[in-house]
């Protein structure tokens, strides 16, 4: 029972690692400058290093023999346990920030708190992913701030990729049933308890940024269901299309 | 193949010592920055011989690392050639690897060839503080960072404003 829910649990931050990398990997050729196209092929690639740490323990704990392959090539859209922020689409550069930004003010913490788990094998992966998404999150949030304050234009693109992603943002701190348990063996920390600071700190930026902070209290949610947006089945199919018509291709 | 390795795998047991196998690997060279050793860079945690088959523990830089699975691969490959038919690597995350374990020498050796060594210890930066970091090329610090990011993920771009050379960092992580 506590293997089931261990490895649910793992399979939720590799599945958001998976995804978040394979977005971040589609701007590779297609970036506003070289710098940032190499930045974000760093990231993809951090992030797709933890996806495989994740999946690969996740399978172990599972029994079932599959591997971190399988795991991230062969599964459907509704096994993707993923937050649906991570899919909604990379649209321009400010919609991408902005889905980093609010993404990685909730995950930095996160792993902050993993990296002292009673699991000492999760403590020892997010100990490593916290190292690069400090990175990250101070890239994004120098964009949020030079967009947010800059042109008429990239102001107004901003704001509206921060009001389009918002409603995906309560998600986050929701709490469910395998996340009681993981708060309550010590195994990671309380959704609900991260929130304090993710609004403090992502409250400054945006007025740094100044931009105004979106009203709304509308939540989406399902992801951790695997009750997905059209978007992640467009990327699964990119992503999943080489393994599943060559089954078992290798490099 | 070394002679010397040759003669060590017609003796078992002489050659089969830790340090035997630690020297062995520790002169072979990260794919990306083939001046460094991984001696150099620190990566290269353990080395555990047992009966049959020889452990030898590797940390990871970032974990996406491309060069990784090349690093891992040659050291099998290394072993083999020596004799050891055995060898399984092992990922070693704790404690992580930080540019703190570049030795002096790797950091020299960085200097040389153009590349800045990373600036300060990794605490430092980990509080988001950005040291200067001096031109290889010149010695000036009047330097530039252009981006956080460069041809691998563990160094960024800067340009030195008093030889006007651009310039890559390893940076402190
Ligand atoms: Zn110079």
């Amino acid at each position: 029972m506590d293997r089931e829910r261990l490895s649910e649990y793992l399979l939720r931050l590799a599945d958001n690692a998976l995804i978040s990398g394979q977005q971040l990997a589609a701007w590779v050729g297609h970036g506003p400058e070289l710098e940032e196209e190499m930045a974000m092929a760093n990231f993809a690639l951090d992030y797709i290093g933890q996806a495989r740490m994740l999946y690969t323990y996740a399978g172990e704990v599972e029994g079932k023999g599959r591997s971190e392959d399988e795991l991230a090539f062969l599964r459907d859209g509704m096994d993707f346990r993923n937050v649906l922020l991570v899919e909604q689409p990379n649209g321009d550069f400010a919609q991408t920030i902005a889905r980093q930004f609010l993404y990685e003010s909730w995950y930095l913490p996160l792993l902050e708190a993993l990296a002292i788990s009673t699991d000492r094998r999760l403590a020892e992966i997010a100990a490593c992913a916290v190292r690069e998404i400090r990175y990250h999150l101070r890239h994004a949030r120098m964009w949020l701030v030079r967009l947010g304050d800059g042109t008429d234009e990239s102001r107004q693109r901003m704001q509206t990729a921060i009001d389009l992603l918002w409603p995906c943002t309560g998600e986050l701190f929701a709490a469910d049933a395998i996340d009681e348990w993981a708060a309550e063996t010590g195994l990671g920390p309380h959704p609900g308890s991260l929130r304090p600071a993710w609004d403090a700190k992502v409250g400054a930026a945006i007025e740094e940024a100044t931009l105004k902070r979106p009203v709304s209290d509308w939540v989406a949610r399902g992801g951790r269901r695997g009750r997905h947006t059209e978007h992640l089945g467009y990327l699964l199919a990119e992503m999943q299309f080489l393994q599943r018509a060559y089954l078992a291709a290798n490099w | 193949m070394a002679t010397s390795s040759q003669a060590a795998r017609a003796s078992p047991g002489r050659g089969r010592s830790k340090k035997a196998v630690w020297d062995q690997l520790a002169e072979l060279t990260d794919p990306e920055i083939p001046i460094l050793t991984l001696e150099d860079l620190g990566i290269l945690r353990w080395v555990r011989v047992g009966a049959d088959r020889i452990t030898v523990g590797i940390a990871p830089t970032y974990s996406g690392c491309p060069a990784l699975e090349v690093i891992e691969l040659n050291v099998v490959e290394k072993l083999k050639n020596c004799g050891y038919a055995k060898v399984k690597v092992e990922r070693v995350l704790a404690p992580p690897w930080t540019t703190d374990w570049i030795s002096d020498a790797g950091r020299k050796k960085l200097l040389d060839y153009g590349i800045a060594p990373p600036a300060g210890g990794s605490r430092r930066t980990l509080l988001g503080e950005d040291l200067p970091v001096a031109c290889p090329r010149c010695a000036s610090s009047d330097t530039a960072k252009v981006s956080e990011f460069g041809s691998t993920p563990c160094k960024a771009s800067y340009k030195c404003n008093a030889c006007l050379e651009p310039f890559e960092y390893f940076k402190c992580i």
